[in-house]
């Protein structure tokens, strides 16, 4: 099971080649939402989903699909953490 | 006493001015083009049937076509309603079937390849559509789901994964774009402008495919709200019948609300909240006049600037990389 640093450096990763963002991500704050910061919209959501199942074999259901989940880096890393530690 | 905020912000307190403004500046930008009249896609819906009814005060009666584009997913009545729209406006009409165009580019068969990869058992004799869920019920981001209805009465609901989504909407394009290629040819052919038909909420929202309904030369009523719409379908004498038809997409084969597709809430809420937004206020305030607690209004309000995000795109002409010349 990947660590919480591992799954940080893949998720910044995956948002540097899919969003086009300078700098491979770096400048990107750990707590910034990324919807406000203009990374993340509804198909960005579906991307994010999308690269969490494969990458990480976490399946998201509806009900997960909170900002308070996906809305920036530590929240994602922290949820896949969860999810993994529960066995998902 | 007037409240502060409430429907009658939009009302338009002289509606017959608000045309002579309109009819003035479609005939001065037409003018512009060096054309000498307009072509309009008629749906059945208020927006075309308002546009329909402004061209012909603007530029008389013989010197606007109406093109109706029905398919196979059309609704029934939007041929007749579409049929009334232009005889209400004195205008003449075209008919244009578009199934075998879309037949012939695979619209139907892209479409139901994505929705069966998503429901295994979808097939001939199945009808859908992709609804989202409600923004004003739940916090959750907005991803869209498929509605299949089988021949036997089942339905089935299943969200729609990323490859899934974007086939059915570039699939379903097609329409949208087959529609303003027809409208081009009869511009063309008969010196005329493509009159657009977004009111201000689908406008600025980008409720509109690009190159397709986006497309245009003229937008006559993209700065009108669409209660406004309603209020000038009044004043133009636009048939009852059209004026109380609720708002639908007419692009699948489940009916499809606007909220389901797009928006929100209603038309009547979502022209408030976008006031409001523009205007500076607050959430508290608005959610007392439309019945809603403030954290639901400001989901919307994130609702509306994030499609402000998205709609930057459709709205973009193609830009050019590199300022001036390039040489030795």
């Amino acid at each position: 099971m990947p660590d919480l640093t591992t799954i940080d450096r893949d998720v910044r990763q995956f948002l540097a080649d899919n969003f086009i963002l300078d700098n491979g991500g770096a400048d990107l704050g750990a707590d910034e939402s990324l919807t406000q910061a203009g990374v993340l919209d509804s198909m960005g959501v579906l991307e994010l989903i999308m690269f969490v199942e494969q990458r990480f074999g976490v399946s998201i259901p509806d009900e997960d699909t909170l900002p308070e989940n996906l809305d920036s880096v530590a929240r994602i890393v922290a949820y896949i953490g969860r999810r993994l530690a529960q066995g998902a | 006493m007037t409240d502060a905020f409430g429907p009658h912000v939009l009302h338009l307190a002289d509606p017959e001015a608000a045309i002579e403004a309109i009819t003035d500046g479609m005939r001065r930008e037409v003018r512009a083009f060096r054309r000498k009249g307009g072509v309009l896609g008629l749906s059945g819906g208020i927006d075309s049937t308002v546009v329909a009814a402004l061209a012909a005060r603007a530029f008389g009666p013989g010197n606007v076509l109406g093109v109706l584009m029905p398919e196979t997913d059309s609704s029934e009545d939007t041929l007749r309603l579409s049929a009334l729209a232009a005889s209400s406006a004195g205008i003449t009409t075209v008919l244009e079937e578009i199934t075998p165009i879309l037949d012939a580019v695979g619209c139907y068969r892209r479409r139901d390849e994505a929705f069966k990869r998503v429901i295994p058992s979808f097939g001939p004799g199945w009808k859908a559509k992709i609804v989202l869920p409600s923004v004003v019920e739940s916090e959750s981001f907005r991803l869209f789901s498929v509605v299949a209805l089988s021949p036997d009465g089942r339905t089935f609901k299943e969200r729609l994964p990323l490859e899934d989504y974007l086939q059915v909407v570039a699939a379903t394009n097609f329409k949208q774009r087959t529609r303003k290629m027809l409208e081009y040819y009869h511009a063309d052919r008969l010196n005329y402008c493509v009159l657009g038909t977004p009111n201000r909420l689908e406008y600025d929202q980008g409720f509109f495919v690009k190159n397709g309904d986006g497309a245009a030369d003229v937008k006559p009523i993209a700065h009108l709200y669409k209660s406004q719409v309603y209020q000038l379908a009044e004043a133009l004498g636009v048939p009852e019948e059209i004026r109380s038809r609720p708002p639908t997409t007419d692009t699948y084969s489940m009916p499809q609300s606007q909220e389901e597709f797009y928006f929100s809430l209603p038309y009547d809420k979502m022209d408030l909240c976008l006031y409001a937004v523009d205007h500076g206020v607050n959430a508290g305030e608005v959610a007392g006049s439309l019945g809603l607690t403030p954290e639901q209004v400001e989901r919307v309000f994130k609702d509306i600037a994030g499609k402000r995000r998205v709609s930057a795109y459709l709205h973009a002409a193609p830009r050019l990389v590199v300022e001036g010349e390039m040489g030795a």
